[in-house]
This record gives C-alpha cells, sequence and structure tokens, in this order.
C-alpha cells in the first residue's frame, strides 16, 4: 500500500460529487454521449465516482447520421471496455418518418434535429437525469446554466426562473414528466479538458490530432469536404490541409482548424497560445447571437 | 488547475462589467472572434471606446434592458493562476443571485463608483459578504478619471467602509482598497501612472497572490456519505465502500472515527481514488473509505473524528436569506437539504429582520419576504448533524425548498 497523500483537484472533485449526487437523487439518469472530448472526459469521471464498482447507468448517443467515423469506431471500443450500456437513437429514423423534415441548402445541418430525438429517448426511457459536457465558458448563454437544469416536459429551458445553487447542494426535486440536466464539468474551460486529457492519458478519437484531410474553405472556415453529408458548391474548391477538429460534433457544422499538432501535448499547447474560442468553429452559432439561447430554450441540449 | 472564485458585486453602472471585460482585455482571455464581436456592437452602437461589458451580459432578456439579471460565470487564467469570476447583480431585487454567486467563493470584489462613494447598495454587499463570510474582500474604487484620481476622495471612501467594518461580526475579513479606472486601466491589470499616492498592488497583481489554501477556514473534519458503493463483482466481491468529499480537514488510515447517528465507532481502513489507493486525503477531496468494522452506513450518514463530533439536533436557529415571491411565514413547512441529507422543517418562528445597513433589527416581523434576510427557528422531521456555520461553512448552511413548486426558496445560516 502507498503512503501517498491524496489531493484532489477542486474542479475533479466537484464532478465526481456531481455524478454521486445523480447516482443519489434520481432513479433512472444517463450520461449523454456524443463520443466527443467532453463527453468522453465525463465518462472517465463517472468511472473515477463509482470505482470499483462500474458507471451505474447507460450512455445515449443520439446520432445525427453526420458523425466522423472515426468517432463511431472508438465509441463501440469504450463502451465495450467499460462494460456499460449504450443506448443509440437515430435522428435518420425521425426524418424518415417525416417526423422532423431535413435542413437543405448550404448551412444545412442536424444539429437542431437532434433535440426532437433526445426528448423522444428521455420518454421512451423515462430518463429523469441527462447528465451532459456543456461547459460554462463555451458561450454566453451557457454561462448562466446551472450544474441541475431543469427542463418541463417539452424539454423547455425557463431561463429566467432557475434554481438558485448555493454551496454545492444541488436540489433535484422534480415533478413527474419533468427531467434535469446536469452538468458535472460546468466550471471547468476548454484548457482544462485538454489538460486532464493529457494528464489521465484518455484515448481520444484520432480527428483531434491534426492529419490530412480533403476540405474547402467558406466564409474563413475550414470544412471537411465529405459530398454526401456537407453541402458545397461547385465553385468552392477542394485542398488537402492539414487540419485538426476542436469538437466532433455533427460533421455539417464542424468547422476544423490548421494545424500541426499531432499529439495531445501539442494539442494543449495549441490551446493555450490559441486566440480563436472553440464555438467559433461552429457555424450553427453565427446564424444569430441568440441563436444558442433560442435552442436552448426548445430543448437543445 | 489551481482556481480561485471570486464573486463580484456593485450597484447598477458602477462598472462591473466595464472591470471585468478590462480584465479579461488585459490579461489577454478574450479571444479574436469575441474581441471582433464586442467592436463591431461597440461601433454599431455609435460608442467611440470600447464597451467591455458586452463580453458578459449573457441573456437576450437582459441584453433587451440592457442590464445583468442572473449569475454569469466568467473563466480567465494567467500564468499564475485560473479564476473564476461569479457576475452578480446588483439590484436590490437580486440579493438572491449574489447569496448565490458568493456561497462558492473564495473572494469578493465590492464596486463602487468614486463619485458617489458608499451607498446604500454597498452596505448590502458588505452586509452580504459579511454573512458569508468570505475572507478576502477587495474594495474597488472605480472612476477614479471622473474624480480627478483624487486621493482625498479615495481615503474618504475608505474611511467609510472601515467604520462599517467594525461594525460587523466576522473580523477576520481582509479587507483591501484599490482605487482604479476600469475604463481606462488603471491598476486593474496595469499600475496607473496617475496615482502616484497609491502604493498598493493592481487587482490582478492581489488576486494572483491569493492561495486558495491561505483562504479556506480549517475546523474539524466532516465526511457526509453521499452513495454506498458495493461492485458485487468477483475481484471486489466484499468491498464497502463510503463514497464522498471530505469537508473541513484531512483523514487517514487508522484514524478513529464515529460513525453519525448511528454513534458507531470504527477504523479508518483505506481510502480510495479511482484505482488506486492512499494513505492520506486531504480537505476537498472526493474519495471513497472503507472501515475496519462492518457497520451499517447510508447516504445521509457522517463520518467524524472521535471526540470532533457536531452536535445532533431537531431545533435550528438559523439566519435564512429567502429568495422566493412567496414569503417564509411561521407554521409553514419545506424540505430542508443540508449538504447531502434531506428532512422536512417547519418554521416555528420568525424573530427578526436584518437590516442590511448593519442599522439593526426589526423584531418579530409577520414574514421573510424575497431578497430580505432573517432569523428563523425551525423544527425538523428529523435529526440533522450540524456545526455552525462559523465554524464549518458546508455543515453549517442549508437550504430550504418548497414542497409544493420543488424550488429553492431559502438558504440557512446556522448560528
Ligand atoms: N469614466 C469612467 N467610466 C466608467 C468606468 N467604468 C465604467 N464606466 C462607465 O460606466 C457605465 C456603466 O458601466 P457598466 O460596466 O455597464 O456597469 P455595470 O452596470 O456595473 O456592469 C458605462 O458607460 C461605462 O463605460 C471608469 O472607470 N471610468
Amino acid at each position: 500500500m502507498n503512503q501517498k497523500t491524496i489531493q484532489v483537484e477542486a474542479l475533479e472533485s466537484e464532478a465526481i460529487y456531481i455524478f454521486r449526487e445523480v447516482v443519489a437523487q434520481f432513479e433512472k439518469p444517463v450520461l449523454l454521449f456524443s463520443g466527443g472530448k467532453d463527453s468522453i472526459t465525463l465518462v472517465r469521471l463517472a468511472q473515477k465516482a463509482f470505482f470499483p464498482a462500474k458507471i451505474p447507468f447507460p450512455l445515449l448517443h443520439i446520432d445525427t447520421g453526420h458523425n466522423f467515423p472515426e468517432t463511431i469506431e472508438f465509441r463501440d471500443r469504450l463502451v465495450k471496455e467499460l462494460g456499460v450500456d449504450l443506448i443509440v437513437r437515430d435522428v435518420q429514423d425521425n426524418i424518415n418518418s417525416g417526423r422532423v423534415k431535413e435542413e437543405t441548402g448550404r448551412y444545412a445541418s442536424r444539429n437542431m434535429l437532434q433535440t426532437e430525438t433526445l426528448l423522444d429517448a428521455i420518454e421512451e426511457f423515462s430518463f429523469d437525469a441527462c447528465v451532459g459536457g456543456a461547459r460554462r465558458d463555451e458561450e454566453k448563454a451557457r454561462a448562466k446554466e446551472r450544474i441541475f437544469s431543469v427542463r418541463d416536459d417539452f424539454g423547455q429551458w425557463d431561463e429566467k426562473n432557475q434554481r438558485p445553487e448555493v454551496f454545492d447542494m444541488l436540489n433535484g426535486r422534480i415533478d413527474l414528466g419533468q427531467n434535469v440536466r446536469v452538468f458535472p464539468i460546468s466550471n471547468w474551460t476548454e484548457l482544462d479538458v485538454w489538460s486532464y486529457i493529457k494528464k489521465e492519458d484518455i484515448e481520444i478519437p484520432s480527428i483531434y490530432f491534426a492529419h490530412k484531410r480533403k476540405t474547402f474553405l467558406r466564409d474563413g472556415f475550414i470544412w471537411s469536404a465529405d459530398d454526401a453529408i456537407v453541402y458545397r458548391d461547385k465553385e468552392e474548391a477542394v485542398l488537402e490541409r492539414m487540419v485538426r477538429f476542436r469538437t466532433v460534433g455533427d460533421m455539417s457544422c464542424t468547422a476544423a482548424v490548421l494545424s500541426n499538432a499531432v499529439d495531445i501535448a501539442k494539442v494543449v499547447e495549441e490551446i493555450r497560445d490559441s486566440s480563436i474560442s472553440e464555438r467559433g468553429a461552429r457555424i450553427d452559432d453565427k446564424r444569430s447571437e441568440a441563436a444558442m439561447e433560442k435552442r436552448k430554450q426548445q430543448g437543445y441540449f | 488547475m489551481n482556481v480561485l472564485k471570486i464573486a463580484t458585486a456593485g450597484s447598477v453602472d458602477d462598472g462591473k462589467s466595464t472591470l471585468i471585460g478590462r480584465l479579461l482585455y488585459d490579461t489577454k482571455s478574450l479571444t479574436d472572434d469575441k474581441l471582433a464581436a464586442i467592436e463591431e456592437k461597440s461601433k454599431q452602437r455609435g460608442f467611440d471606446y470600447l464597451d467591455f461589458s458586452l463580453a458578459t451580459d449573457g441573456l437576450v432578456a437582459e441584453r433587451e434592458q440592457g442590464i445583468t439579471i442572473d449569475v454569469a460565470h466568467i473563466y480567465f487564467s494567467t500564468r499564475k493562476k485560473s479564476f473564476i469570476i461569479a457576475d452578480t447583480p446588483g439590484h436590490i431585487e437580486y440579493t438572491r443571485n449574489m447569496v448565490t454567486g458568493a456561497s462558492t467563493a473564495q473572494a469578493s470584489i465590492v464596486l463602487i463608483d468614486a463619485r458617489n462613494g458608499v451607498v446604500e447598495q454597498t452596505y448590502r454587499h458588505f452586509f452580504i459578504n459579511n454573512l458569508l463570510r468570505i475572507k478576502e474582500v477587495v474594495i474597488a474604487i472605480n472612476k477614479m478619471d471622473l474624480v480627478d484620481f483624487s486621493e482625498e476622495k479615495y481615503n474618504s471612501i475608505k474611511g467609510e467602509i472601515e467604520y462599517l467594518a467594525s461594525k460587523s461580526e466576522y473580523k477576520n475579513q481582509q479587507l483591501t482598497f484599490i482605487p482604479m479606472s476600469a475604463l481606462q486601466g488603471d491598476n486593474v491589470v496595469q499600475k496607473s501612472n496617475k496615482m502616484d499616492w497609491y502604493g498598493g498592488e493592481t487587482l490582478l497583481q492581489h488576486l494572483e497572490k491569493l492561495d486558495a489554501e491561505d483562504i479556506h477556514e480549517f475546523s474539524q473534519v466532516r465526511f457526509p456519505v453521499q452513495t454506498v458503493i458495493r461492485p458485487k463483482t468477483k475481484e471486489y466481491h466484499d468491498f464497502r465502500g463510503y463514497a464522498g468529499k471530505i469537508y473541513g480537514g484531512d483523514f487517514a488510515i487508522g484514524d478513529k472515527i464515529v460513525v453519525l447517528p448511528s454513534q458507531t465507532k470504527s477504523v479508518i481502513k483505506s481510502i480510495h481514488f479511482f484505482n488506486e489507493a492512499f494513505a492520506r486525503a486531504k480537505n476537498g477531496s472526493s474519495v471513497t473509505i472503507t472501515l475496519e468494522d462492518n457497520v451499517n452506513v447510508s447516504r445521509g450518514d457522517m463520518l467524524v473524528k472521535i471526540n470532533e463530533e457536531p452536535t445532533i439536533t431537531k431545533q435550528l436557529d438559523a439566519t435564512i436569506c429567502w429568495m422566493d415571491k412567496e414569503p417564509l411565514k411561521a407554521l409553514q413547512k419545506y424540505y430542508i437539504k443540508h449538504g447531502v441529507n434531506d428532512a422536512q422543517a417547519k418554521i416555528t418562528q420568525v424573530s427578526s429582520i436584518l437590516k442590511t445597513d448593519f442599522s439593526g433589527k426589526i423584531e418579530n416581523p409577520s414574514e421573510l419576504a424575497l431578497n430580505q434576510i432573517g432569523d428563523v427557528q425551525l423544527m425538523l422531521s428529523k435529526p440533522l448533524l450540524i456545526d455552525g456555520y462559523h465554524q464549518n461553512k458546508s455543515n453549517g448552511a442549508f437550504i430550504l425548498i418548497n414542497p409544493k413548486t420543488n424550488n429553492t426558496v431559502g438558504v440557512g445560516f446556522i448560528r
């Protein structure tokens, strides 16, 4: 046995505390897993919270069908290692059945459509707590999100009527039909997440590291030239560039950045020196300044 | 990840948003796209300077009204430290947000407009900082450019605050006075060359120097059990670990402990963090602990060292900050959440309303209205394991929940 003293870092300790509250306060929690670095970090924190027991809730992936293939491979491997259940629900199903309409044109994306599929899944499984990897530093409207954020039957967020969160007491009391979105890494910044991934030596999908990719330019952003998924004008020329992604959401609305950071140490360095915020590379936030807030009121994560 | 959490408070237009924006700008924490957005918006609105307040105001509603209405969290870091600023609004009706923002803060900044000096709002902010026992308080005397950087003005405001401090109950509070101009950047990150009479540090120098360890007040160790971990796998067949966070001090293997409320004595057998075992765990760590004896422990129970037991009681005397439109009244029932423990509570008496300008109390009021702070007595459905807030912050605070709406309606500080 080792003689060491442990001082758990404040942010990590807080996240673990939150996970344990989720399990103690809710009947059917679920972890929303996108395959991105934030949700992978959440998985590691959940492992830590309950070790040596397994993570005591399933993972839910709302699949836009626009994933980077690397993400899916990675997801399946991780789930197997952890021995947890993975639930996948496809946005495509709702499109096929005509419940939602696929966007068309230059800025078409399935980001909005995810909401409907998520709400359906919540109802199907009666989930009462959905744990997600949103961070308050991502975007201005998120800066005011609570750690336990109550949603009504329609998944709506009432930003003016949020429960005060004092000290570390988390009030998870809800009525039937309501559910709570939980954000254990609320207080982390992008750099905190990357530094943690490095420190913990956590494996992440390869698209986070610099690689050669066929891309084209639009509005000052670099897009993956995957014609099946990303709309491209004929004039928009394809070129091979050395890039990496900072988020791995829907391929059709996730821009790449030029990068030579081929490993985690270099990525951390690059983020530290970087001067474009992470969501700057997400086209759908640019549509309007109030975009995020509107989507959240409608139940978007 | 050494993070310092800072709460801010000021009246409307004292320059809080400008100060935060200035901190972000001068520490190069504003990213290019955010800076560009601020430049563009400032131009659109016809300003000839950068309106940094645009960096923090988040919600549509408040953009429309042009005011800050909720707690926003802002993140920035320097080479030395990471900071989280809880940006709390200054309007009277939003006292609850200030308490919320300040409850997790280790330091606080109170803004004062040098032209107006100490106003009613300042009393309230100062009062709340006292009630919450925030150890480090910076009094930022802002808009010095509008009073000719006058030392006299600075001294008179400083004097007024020191007089207030002499009336407050919490004596360990460290006050630091900094004259500044958030708009022009004097003494925020860069030292001002217009106030030679001020020999102190800039705001950032001061904040960087504050050590989170120092600010924390140590006390007796409390380990409220959040959940019991029983893997029931072959490898860990008999493992029974108590998961929770350590508050107030350290725990080590071999420590003689008591499990409360059952009063069962045992000894700490092992301390786990993920897949490693440790001999000792420090204050603030979320760990899993096992005991030598096979005792019955469940959520809400508490492990403490022998002879360091908290009070076990069904009666509470507390100062409550009320956060709901429906007032608190005697005989009403609420859920109480004390740490990870839940019970029901009945208000037996509302004894007084505290005047936040330090001018005393109103005795025997009929109720406590939204944003009022008062002394209240409660009766509980089951005994809780409590400390005074002045002895142990985390074990001395609780929240009240309205059973009809499930909303958090009040926060209490046990006396
Ligand atoms: N002259 C001067 N004006 C300031 C200073 N700080 C803020 N202001 C102005 O005061 C007004 C209110 O500032 P703002 O930051 O929005 O105040 P808040 O309501 O406390 O967030 C704005 O017009 C600012 O430009 C300062 O140090 N000097």
